[in-house]
Order: C-alpha cells, then structure tokens, then sequence
C-alpha cells in the first residue's frame, strides 16, 4: 500500500506541555483518515506539522514521499490546508481570493480565473463571487476557504476541523464535498472533535488524547475493540427498573447504569438477549424499548479515554439512528 | 527514509523559489492588499482622513498662535505632519500582518509553495504605494491651502525618497510589531503610545527653543526633528546634508536592531 502521509514519532512542546508525544500515523493514498480527539489533543498541532507550518521536536514525516523539513517547498505544492478557522481575505471578493491563489501557484491569468470560475461553481458560490468575502455566511466563507485550498489540485488535502461552529445544514454540505473529492482520489486528513463526523466520513481513525494516539483502526474495529455491544432496557413502568437492573445484573454479571428508567449495558455476547427477556416476562415485566447495538464511537471515546469527546447534540443523534431494536 | 519508498513518484517538482518567481509572488501579495481599494474606495478615504484632518486643524487651530499666521505656520508645519503622518503610516503594515496573522490568512500563505519572504515584502510594497499617495495628498492639499515648494521637482523627489527610505527602515519595527501582537486592536494602541510622544517631542510642529531646556535636549536628538528639517530643507530650501544624514543614519540603526529581531519573529511562526 502506498501511504501519502506517514508520520513516526512526531514531538512538538510547548514549553512544559508536549503538545504532541510521539505521534505515529498513516494515510494510504486515496483514503480518508479522521483525526478524532478533544480539544488539546493535539491535532492542530499535527496538522501544522504536516503541513510545513510548524517542525517537529523530534520524529520525522513525510507527505507524498518528501520530507516535510528538508523538503518543505515540494510538500507545500502537494498538499492543501483548510483551518479551523476560515483564512480567507476578507476584503477581497470570492474571485479574488481565489485567482490571487492561483496568481501565486504560478497560473497565467486567464488560468488562474477559469480556475476560480470553476471552483465557485462548484461550491455554489458563483453569485457570491463577486462581493467581498465578509458579507458571506459561516458557511459559503468555509466552502470558499475549501475552495482555496483546492486551487492547485493538491493531491493530499488537511482538514482541520472544517465543520466547527457550522449548522448542521452547512455540515451536511460540506460532507458531500469532501466525499466528492474522495471519489477524485484525493488524500484527506481530518480533524474533527465529531464522532458523528469521523464515523460519516473516515476509513480509518486515529484517536488523539494528550498528544499521543491512543486507538486506531476503521470505525467498525474501533466499536469492536471495546469488544461490546450495547443493551439498553426501559421498561414500561418506572417502578420495575430495580427489576430489570436485578435481572440484568443476574444474567450477565454486571450491573447496569441506570439513568431516567433506562438501564444501560455493555454485553459481549447477544445470546444474553433472549434470557434476559424470558425472565422479565416471567417476572411481569414489560419493556417499551428494548435494544441492543454496536458501541457508538462516543462510548468508544469513552471507554478509551475516560471523558466524552465533547458535548456534541448531533453525536446522539446518530446513536438514536443506530438503535437497532433486538 | 527506506520506508518511504512505497510513496508514488512525483513529478519533478523545483525544491526552491528563483528570484523572479519571488517577486512575482511579492507583486501578487501587494496586488492583493491594494486592490481592496478598488471595491472599497473608502480605505482611500480612511487613508486620507487622518492627514486631512491634521493638516486642517494644525494649520487653523494652531497657526496663528504659534506663528502668529496660518500661511507661516503651514510652511513651517506641513514637513512636520508629512513626517509624522508617514510613522503612523508605517504601522499599516504591522496593522494587516495582525489581521492576516489572527484570520489564518498568514498561515493559508505558507502553506503555499511561494517565496517565504512574499508575505511580508508583498505588504511593504503595498504600504509604500500608500505612503507615496499620502504624500501627494499632503502636497496637493497644502498647496491649495498656500504651502509653497521653492525647491522644485528634484526637491520633492528628494523628500519622496528619504520619506521612504525612512519608512522602510520603520516597517522592520512595524513587521515585529505585527508578528507579536497579540491581535490588530493591539497595535493601534502601540502605535499611539510610541508614535504620538515620538512625534510631538520634536521640531515637527513647534520650533524647539520654544521648549523647556531638558526637552530640547531630546528634541534635537529624536529623529523625527532631523527628518522634518531635512524635509523642510528639500521641500522649502534651507540646510540638507546634516539633517538627512543623521535621518538616514537612525534609519540604519533602526534597521539594524529590529530587522533581526523580526526575522526571528518570522522563523518562530514557521
């Protein structure tokens, strides 16, 4: 497998603070991987990294087989970075934040136009192109900062945090994008703090916590590393949660959590399914939700690191959508 | 780097940025800060507001009391605020580097297969096309109001190129300035806690023996004194040499100290 991105070891301090503590990580060509972590993990710091903006400490990288120190000039005409933070210029019009890219790539131009003309088409942008960049949305100023990042047809893409402070609308389009740009070969590394985010977009993840990563693998390897499933239990009448945590406990050997008459569990085997309602129908039970699922990646997170990835209302969306009634 | 082997061959791309493309990448980033005002003709405006409103106001309010006519004290004064409005100008260029700095336009550049030092020459030849403008405007505006050049084109042209040879040496402090403030806000309040008492402790808009004698002594040191005489010099006639060089001498010097400490500002960003 050819890797665009290869990172071992990477080490970057902030003084005290070890922002980054040896950092090793792949991206095959053509693939996606979702760099997932809670702010302060270190993915920022990983990004700038990899995309010259910053040297290491220690370790080495390289993007598209150059080093990213010695050989910074070629890495830079390789890759594409969009911030967490909008960087376009403001004052300029959507055209001319895109043809003075363009300018500085080298492009005639005619080309360097054509070049943006196309990109804001593409971006839905083409009205816009001719205002100046404040009078844009949240939303239209990060597709013009992604269609910045684009204008060289760089062949490895950084996306760091793109969909941050972004309506879910906005994040759903930019989704589309991203995936439009997989379907052209295009490398990416993302950041994201969104499971929903990695979970929609990534072959693979990597988890960061603390500067260091701590999981790797597909999201679906990443749910089976916990090596568990999820049963959820609420049964009908509140008065019957002792119940069905006793029955629980007694089936599995764990005691449930228990929260708003809902008792969580984690189980490794699904044949405990049917046993467990066998006796709650004995014991008059009923239950109005009963499920049992794959670990959603913010249990993964959790189970990993200890805390929540971050308070993200989408996440629980996706766990209702999950749901799988057993 | 063995087990980099497996990564795809490239096209042959250059590992370095030649002279030409580095300044074509210069003219670019300057295109780019002066465009603006196409869309935008205010920012002229905002240019000019300042020297407008000083000139107006220095000449009517103070002229008659400290030269006792307006015309005398125009003549006397207009060097001065070109001087002083020039210094302020300078911190243009520290204003957009905060701004580029904090919006991550900065970073979006260097990531950018470009000459490392485009960023920061692509703004201070931006900024010294403004200065020029201001320049003229001074000069136009001042002459509608009765200020005289008697030392004619090679005068002005004079006073254009110290101007802006003393500008230059001021944008190393500008660009540090700019590198570390923390945000634009920041330098507006830099820019008014140095450059006001700089300016004003000087020969720029009253004559120095009219001072207390402990100030005088600073006052004939400061380098906005030397550089507002050797304006006045070019521009209305009187004694040069001396005071241009000493101009160009604390030019040098300013140079000297901040050009390093900005380029290693710089390379902490990188």
């Amino acid at each position: 497998m050819r890797y665009a991105v290869q990172a071992e070891g990477l080490v970057k301090h902030y003084g005290e603070t070890r922002a980054l503590d040896g950092v090793d990580l792949v991206v095959p060509e053509g693939r996606l991987l979702g760099v997932l972590g809670p702010n302060g993990a270190g993915k920022t710091t990983a990004v700038r990294i990899l995309a010259t903006l910053l040297r290491p400490d220690g370790g080495r990288a390289s993007v598209g087989g150059f080093d990213i120190v010695r050989e910074a000039h070629k890495v830079r005409s390789l890759i594409g970075l969009t911030g967490q933070y909008a960087a376009v210029d403001e004052a300029l019009t959507g055209v001319e934040n895109l043809v003075m890219i363009g300018r500085l790539l080298g492009m005639p131009r005619a080309g360097a136009r054509a070049r943006a003309k196309e990109l804001l088409e593409r971006f839905d942008l083409t009205e816009a192109g001719g205002r100046a960049a404040k009078t844009y949305s949240g939303g239209m100023r990060r597709r013009l900062d992604l269609a910045a990042s684009l204008v060289g047809h760089p062949q490895v893409l950084f996306l760091d945090e793109p969909t941050t402070g972004l309506d879910p609308r906005s994040r759903t389009e930019l989704w589309g994008v991203v995936r439009g740009l997989m379907t052209e070969g295009v490398t990416v590394l993302l950041t994201t703090q969104y499971l929903q985010e990695a979970d929609e977009l990534a072959d693979d993840i990597v988890v960061f916590d603390h500067g260091r990563v701590i999981a790797s693998g597909t999201s679906d390897e990443l749910k089976a590393t916990t090596g568990a499933q999820v049963l959820q239990v609420r049964p009908l009448s509140g008065e019957h949660i002792g119940m069905v945590a006793d029955v629980i406990a007694d089936v599995i050997g764990t005691r449930p959590d228990v929260t708003g008459g809902l008792a969580t569990v984690n189980v490794k085997d699904a044949r405990v399914v049917p046993a467990i309602v066998r006796r709650l129908d004995d014991l008059g039970v009923v239950a109005s939700e009963l499920t049992l699922r794959k670990s959603s990646l913010d249990e993964v997170f959790l189970a990993l690191t200890g805390h929540r990835a971050v308070e993200d209302p989408s996440a629980d969306e996706t766990k209702e959508k999950e749901g799988v009634s057993a | 780097m063995t087990t980099l082997t497996a990564a795809a061959p490239r096209p042959a791309v250059p590992g370095r940025v030649g002279p030409a493309a580095a300044l074509r990448h210069t003219m670019t980033l300057a295109w780019r800060s002066l465009v603006q005002i196409k869309h935008n003709p205010m920012e002229l405006l905002d240019l000019s507001v300042q020297p407008v409103m000083f000139l107006l106001l220095f000449t009517y309010v103070f002229g008659g009391a400290i030269s006792g006519s307006t015309t005398d004290y125009l003549q006397f004064s207009l060097p001065g605020l070109i001087v002083q409005n020039m210094l302020f100008a300078t911190l243009t260029t520290a204003i957009g580097l905060s701004t580029d700095i904090t919006k991550g336009v900065f970073d979006r550049l260097r990531s950018l297969p470009i000459a490392r030092s485009a960023p920061l020459a692509g703004r201070i030849v931006a900024d010294t096309l403004k200065q020029v403008w201001a320049f003229a405007l001074f000069l136009g505006l001042g002459a509608v109001l009765g200020f005289r050049v008697h030392m004619g084109v090679t005068g002005v042209l004079g006073a254009l190129l110290l101007l802006v040879a003393f500008a230059l040496a001021m944008s190393w402090l500008s660009v540090l300035i700019g590198l570390t403030a923390s945000e634009p806000e920041k330098v507006q309040i830099i820019a008014f806690s140095v450059m006001m008492p700089l300016t004003f402790t000087s020969n720029a808009f009253v004559p120095t023996d009219t001072l207390p004698e402990w100030l005088q002594r600073w006052v004939e040191v400061n380098p906005v004194t030397h550089l507002a005489d050797a304006v006045r010099g070019l521009l209305s006639g009187g004694p040069v040499a001396g005071n241009a060089t000493v101009s160009l001498l604390w030019g040098l010097g300013i140079a000297l100290v901040f050009a390093p400490l900005s380029l290693r500002a710089f390379r902490l960003r990188a």
